[in-house]
């Protein structure tokens, strides 16, 4: 079984004075989290899509999902963690307490805030993660990356034709990734910013899926307006002449 | 939902752009999964239209033939996973007397709107064919092209005179093999002539009668019906043979498209009293004929399987622009893409 794993987790205190976490803001008059979890829904090899979120914002997302998206039932919104990894570890507990988990169960984690993956993307990421276990989706860097270890002078330049940069989705064996996650010592778990990282650290594979460059996460106001002007920058109904 | 659209920008220049898809009652959303390239599609992509054109017309997704796989159908009358052919013609209205794809109200993918170059397309449920089961997706992707001609037919059934014992058509491209071959099923007892200026394609015209370079054709061949499957600037030249080779009350299809006026020898048109009607496009009774003749005529598809030219493997903008080229230097066939971006 497939599942999508929305991660909508997040508060938003990188996007300035919002009132709101930022995947609650309208994009093109919707909210940004509706149209990623659309991404989903038209994709059939999905059992469930199980979105994520804040504990006091569950009952205003299952509101969006009902008033937005016409099969309301394909969608199951439960409370998040405290941290990326948390989150992610709800779902997979949600899944073997409600359905079943076994080796071939995956999940396919994308951000709530990422309303440009492609079908592509989505497709290529559930087969990586069958084949391989694990895969993380990637663009090649475009910026040359500096290490510094203390902040103040550069420590590294790391070769950039060997760097790429992180987006989602990631997707995983969900058993093989919580059983990992569950061996990790205290201070392992301390240092994880990424799911990914969890396969990495133990030496197993993780597959490379080529992202897209506008597969951007809108995390800062100004990703809002390009987000915006993406849409707008023809028209936003499909274009006739 | 938002749906990433591969729109040409300015000669050989395609940029992802986006849309917001709200799918209403009647929309079916279908996931394309190869597309074909015509050659209105290179026209543009070269930029061989005129200017003002593609200043009207771009930015816009290329592309108007192809197959997809059904991904959502808010009706539940289509299931997940169908694969269906698309249908370009989007009429908004009907007429009792004009066909659809002549209503000058109805749309064209790839001309008047966006084509199929989409990550899904949002379509209209009476826009789609199911793909029957022993028809191959590359071969499904080109309905469309052949529908142009079994729409060519259908007309010239209604048009000409039943005196159909030669028939000649000029060219010798992709919409010239399939018209020929189509003809050549359904009129078994008419001689057919086949005319064009490349040695090598017309060797491929194994189901006509006789094949003629233009410059060889004989004085005396006499033709009691015509079509031009030209277009371009050899148009005047190829419709002064037809008329010159056709006999009194015979009928000329046009079937070439031509960027300038072409000239045409009316005297000769009155003369002769000839039938001249042009064809152009199709509407879906002609893409469910295609599916019937396939049907009732199974050699067309070994015929049409020789037209696969190369399939390439889109995942990437760049992967669409090679398509593109890898067409463009193909003499012979079409050039598919694998879409799977």
């Amino acid at each position: 079984m497939i599942y999508a794993v929305i991660l909508a987790g997040g508060t938003g205190a990188r996007m300035g004075n919002m009132d709101k976490p930022k995947q609650y803001l309208l994009l093109n008059g919707k909210p940004i989290i509706i149209h990623t979890i659309e991404k989903f829904c038209v994709n059939p090899r999905f059992e469930k899509i199980i979105v994520l979120c804040p504990q006091n914002w569950m009952l205003h997302t299952q509101n969006l999902v009902n008033r937005y998206l016409s099969d309301p039932g394909q969608i199951e919104v439960i409370e998040g963690g405290n941290t990326r990894n948390d989150t992610i570890m709800n779902a997979i507990r949600h899944i073997k307490n409600t359905y079943e988990l076994n080796d071939e169960t995956i999940i396919v984690t994308h951000d709530s805030v990422r309303p440009f993956v492609t079908h592509r993307i989505i497709e290529e990421n559930i087969d990586g993660a069958i084949r391989y276990g694990a895969c993380d989706t990637v663009v090649a860097a475009s910026d040359t990356i500096v290490e510094s270890r203390d902040g103040v002078v550069i420590s590294n330049i790391p070769d950039r034709m060997q760097m790429y940069q992180g987006q989602t989705p990631q997707s995983f064996k969900a058993e093989k990734l919580m059983n990992i996650f569950d061996s990790l010592l205290p201070e392992e778990k301390e240092i994880l910013t990424d799911a990914a990282k969890i396969f990495v650290m133990k030496g197993e594979p993780v597959h490379l899926v080529k992202g897209e460059v506008f597969n951007t996460k809108i995390t800062y106001s100004y990703d809002l307006e390009v987000a915006e002007a993406m849409i707008r920058r023809k028209d936003n109904a499909e274009h006739s002449v | 939902m938002l749906n990433t659209v591969y729109r040409l920008v300015s000669p050989k220049r395609i940029e992802a752009s986006f849309t917001d898809i709200t799918l209403k009652e009647n929309n079916v959303l279908v996931r394309p999964t190869y597309l074909s390239i015509c050659h209105a599609d290179q026209r543009y992509y070269q930029g061989k239209r005129e200017g003002d054109i593609l200043r009207k017309k771009l930015p816009m997704a290329l592309i108007h033939e192809a197959v997809g796989r059904v991904m959502y159908d808010p009706k539940g009358e289509l299931q997940a996973g169908e694969s269906v052919i698309l249908i370009p013609n989007q009429p908004s209205e009907k007429d009792v007397v004009i066909a659809e794809n002549y209503l000058e109200s109805s749309k064209f993918r790839a001309s008047s709107c966006d084509g199929f170059m989409q990550e899904y397309v949002k379509t209209d449920r009476s826009r789609l064919l199911r793909v029957p089961t022993d028809l191959s997706d590359e071969m499904g992707a080109f309905t469309e092209m052949v529908s142009v001609c079994t729409h060519t037919v259908m007309r010239f059934e209604r048009f000409s005179h039943d005196r159909r014992k030669r028939i000649g058509i000029w060219g010798d491209g992709n919409l010239s093999y399939i018209l020929s071959a189509i003809l050549s099923e359904l009129y078994k007892n008419c001689q057919l002539y086949v005319m064009g200026i490349h040695e090598e394609k017309l060797a491929t015209f194994t189901f006509a009668d006789q094949t003629f370079h233009v410059d060889h054709i004989p004085y005396d061949l006499k033709l009691d019906h015509a079509f031009e499957c030209v277009g371009g600037s050899a148009a005047q030249s190829v419709i002064e043979q037809i008329i010159e080779h056709i006999r009194p009350e015979g009928s000329v299809a046009l079937m070439g498209v031509s960027e300038n006026a072409v000239p045409v020898n009316t005297r000769m048109v009155l003369e002769k009293g000839l039938h001249v009607f042009g064809s152009s496009r199709s509407g879906k009774k002609d893409f469910e004929k295609v599916i019937e003749l396939y049907e009732t005529y199974p050699r067309l598809k070994k015929y049409f399987l020789n037209l696969i030219g190369g399939v390439v493997n889109v995942k990437s903008i760049q992967d669409m622009s090679n398509a593109f080229e890898y067409d463009l230097n193909s003499s012979f066939g079409k050039t598919i893409m694998r879409w799977d971006v």
